[in-house]
């Protein structure tokens, strides 16, 4: 069973790992809010080593908001998003009260 | 990714050929890595020649005209298009593109509201599967660095400037799900035929760094 859901408030993880990952940097410690569910996939940091990559974990497309991303860098209009592909174990449950 | 000629044909060094044959084309460090792994992993029985050879033939076989077939075939039959967007595995296959490997699909579709644009910022990934192999600059630091964070400037370079008032959405392909973008259905195509407009979706509109081609006329 999956633990977000689609419009769930999360935050990714903000962990230095010196094996094989899928989380892009830039992106630790964000929050966003889940956009969609992608299904369960073999984890691709035991894969990567060989293993069978079991349990399987959730993916999730994670939106976040490229103003609050990025700030001065986004000379784009408000409202343009980035969407990214995060795996369960890399994302924690957030509140809107929690910090950016 | 340099190329030669070899038995007149244009070929690309995929790190596949046998050594003995590339004796006298020169190869960059990254090649010669390539093929020294590719060496010892088929002396340690650890991958099969033939698969690889298999994959690099199904891959070539595959080109952005596969693309298109499916996203002109999205424009003509919207039930077809219901299908793609619900279960893209599926509906690929009724054209029959299978999925090879363990990465799915997954379609994102434009509209007057959103525009997307793909990017893979950690490596390279694309929808091989059905467009053939990456263009160079997909692979390039630049393209995957720029496009998360300048999505608009780089798209402006591509010859493309999105309206304010369309969300861009950038996909960062990170895991096993390579993503196709539907393109919008240019206006004045009402009266084309399937095969017609097959010839006004590129490439760069399946990625989202351009949208399919006016028809001419």
């Amino acid at each position: 069973m999956a633990r977000f859901q689609p419009g769930d408030l999360v935050q990714v993880r903000d962990a230095q790992q010196g094996t094989h990952h899928r989380t892009p940097a830039y992106i630790k410690g964000r929050m966003g809010r889940v956009h969609a569910l992608s299904g369960l996939y073999p984890n691709p940091e035991t894969l990567a080593y060989g293993a069978d990559g079991m349990p399987e974990r959730d993916l999730y497309l994670v939106a976040f908001d490229m103003k609050d991303l990025w700030g001065e860098r986004f000379d784009g209009p408000a409202g343009d998003t980035l969407l990214v592909d995060i795996y369960e174990h890399w994302l924690e449950p957030a509140s809107d009260g929690g910090t950016a | 990714m340099s190329t030669h000629t070899h038995h007149g044909h244009d070929h690309s060094h995929d790190g596949h050929e046998h050594e003995g044959m590339l004796e006298d084309v020169e190869l960059s460090e990254r090649a010669r890595r390539v093929l020294a792994m590719e060496e010892l992993l088929a002396e340690k029985g650890v991958i099969d020649r033939s698969e690889v050879q298999r994959l690099i033939d199904f891959q070539g076989a595959r080109s952005p005209v596969d693309g298109a077939r499916v996203v002109a075939r999205a424009w003509s039959d919207p039930d077809y298009k219901r299908r793609l967007l619900a279960d893209p595995e599926a509906a690929l296959l009724e054209l029959g593109y299978p999925l090879v490997g363990s990465a799915k699909l997954a379609v994102l579709e434009n509209t007057d509201a959103v525009h997307h644009l793909v990017v893979c910022t950690l490596c390279s990934c694309y929808p091989t599967s059905l467009l053939g192999l990456p263009p160079d600059w997909y692979k390039s630091f630049a393209y995957r660095s720029r496009a998360v964070v300048n999505p608009r400037g780089v798209m402006r370079e591509f010859g493309l400037d999105v309206d304010s008032d369309v969300e861009v959405r950038v996909v960062d392909s990170t895991a096993d799900l390579r993503y196709l973008v539907l393109p919008q259905r240019p206006e004045g195509t009402e009266g084309l035929s399937e095969e017609e407009l097959v010839a006004l979706v590129t490439r760069d509109s399946m990625i989202g760094v351009g949208v399919a081609l006016a028809p001419v006329g």
